[in-house]
């Protein structure tokens, strides 16, 4: 699926990296507990958070996960988009709270971590 | 794939780069007194559009291929070009920035400018949409090079250095309960180590690693020092801080197992998962604690024959 179908799919905005809509995402994860994230999300996946702060772009960075979307509308801080651009990561926001995003992105056809094969 | 970053780049080198640098220097011109009829010949060898006219080194006009139809239409291919060129052109001066040709091409429509020296007045290239592109695409190419050429220096490092045992280090500090700066370090030697030609595969294990290690120092500690120490063989990180220490080790490698308080899950930590998602990383991990004293942490990552240094990244 490509993060342009995941914005027309969650009614996103974007945030940064306009210019990657166009690349490819593997797999789906949707957690606000970033240990839980660092220790099973797959690279190349999207994470669906609601974890509003710095902690999820790091995350992000350090397991080479490329798309972040944050749910239930939340809008990020200046500094979080600026570490977001600098890493290269593409930042979303929906207003869907989380149960209905990851599910209307699993229905379209994106696997979780359970059914994703390298 | 074009990044964010590439379009600021492309932002700001047209700014900087001056017209000189990407105009065409071979430029095909003619004389006002040749005629009308030479051109015809001109235009279909070289396959151009349009030709600057030139008296004595200086422009004094331009004519293009539709001067030369409408002639041809009239019957009139016998009469000299100055009395069917273009007079009033707009012009360039070699060292104005890019940006600036880039307007004219947007304001006018034109597809090609003359560049003139600012100093002599003469004619000394000629410059189109294409010209720009290509300069633009190839000055980013030198630039792509250039890092390519840090990476791989970096990269053979090793191999470069005459010792019987080298070893790198790389020493970072981490300030206690600094939530907005917490994850540098992790960041810092991820991009290092990246730039170092290592696999991404193993990258992804050290930094995810130091990055739990990292975020334990700012939770619980007063601060401590992150070292990596790097040989062609493994890479060895340490983690140290002054306290407070933790009780039960046994207990604190259960996963699931936490004493971090509220504020601290809110931040999306402190799940019980920190340590064992570090040795799940990890290739060797040994944790050593005194109950105010501090905690010190070491952690190993093979970079075995097939992983080695130089390799490059392998996903």
């Amino acid at each position: 699926m490509t993060v342009k179908e995941i914005v027309k799919i969650l009614d996103c905005r974007v945030l940064t990296g306009e210019r990657n809509l166009d690349s490819e995402v593997k797999a789906g994860c949707g957690c606000d507990l970033m240990s839980d994230v660092l220790a099973f999300i797959k690279p190349g996946a999207i994470l669906l958070t609601g974890l509003n702060n710095p902690q999820a772009i790091r995350t992000a960075e350090m397991s080479d996960v490329g798309v972040v979307c944050f749910v239930r509308g939340k809008q990020p801080s200046e500094e979080l988009i600026a570490l977001a651009r600098e890493n290269e990561i593409t930042l979303l926001t929906t207003s869907l709270p989380m149960f209905d995003a990851c599910g209307k992105l699993y229905t379209n056809g994106l696997v979780g971590w359970s059914e994703y094969k390298e | 794939m074009i990044g964010e970053r590439d379009i600021t780049k492309v932002q700001e080198l047209v700014y900087e780069m001056k017209v000189e640098q990407v105009m065409t220097k071979d430029i095909i011109s003619v004389s006002p007194h040749s005629l009308m009829i030479e051109l015809r010949d001109l235009l279909r060898e070289k396959r151009i559009s349009g030709v600057p006219v030139v008296d004595e080194g200086r422009l004094v006009g331009l004519v293009s291929i539709e001067d030369f139809i409408k002639c041809l239409a009239e019957g009139e291919i016998d009469i000299p070009i100055k009395d069917r060129m273009s007079i009033n052109i707009k012009t360039l001066y070699n060292n104005e920035p890019l940006v600036q040709a880039v307007e004219e091409f947007d304001r006018t429509g034109y597809g090609r400018f003359p560049v003139i020296d600012r100093e002599s007045g003469e004619l000394v290239g000629i410059i189109t949409k294409g010209d720009i592109v290509r300069g633009l695409l190839k000055k980013i190419e030198i630039e792509y090079h250039a890092e390519e050429i840090h990476r791989y220096r970096a990269s053979h490092f090793f191999e470069d250095i005459v010792a019987d045992k080298t070893t790198l280090i790389f020493q970072y500090k981490v300030i206690s309960k600094d939530f907005n700066r917490a994850g540098q370090t992790s960041s810092g030697l991820k991009k290092t180590l990246r730039r170092m030609g290592m696999p991404s595969k193993v990258i992804r294990r050290v930094a995810i690693a130091t990055y739990e290690a990292e975020m334990n120092i700012v939770v619980f500690t007063d601060g401590g020092q992150i070292t990596a120490r790097i040989t062609p063989q493994e890479i060895r990180i340490d983690i140290v801080d002054s306290g407070p220490g933790i009780p039960d080790i046994e207990k604190a490698m259960q996963p699931g197992f936490s004493t971090a308080p509220d504020w601290i899950r809110e931040l999306g930590f402190g799940a019980g998962m920190g340590l064992p998602n570090i040795k799940k990383c990890s290739d060797q991990m040994n944790l050593d604690s005194t109950v105010g004293k501090g905690t010190h942490l070491e952690i190993t990552f093979n970079l075995n024959e097939k992983m080695k240094l130089g390799s490059g990244n392998d996903s």
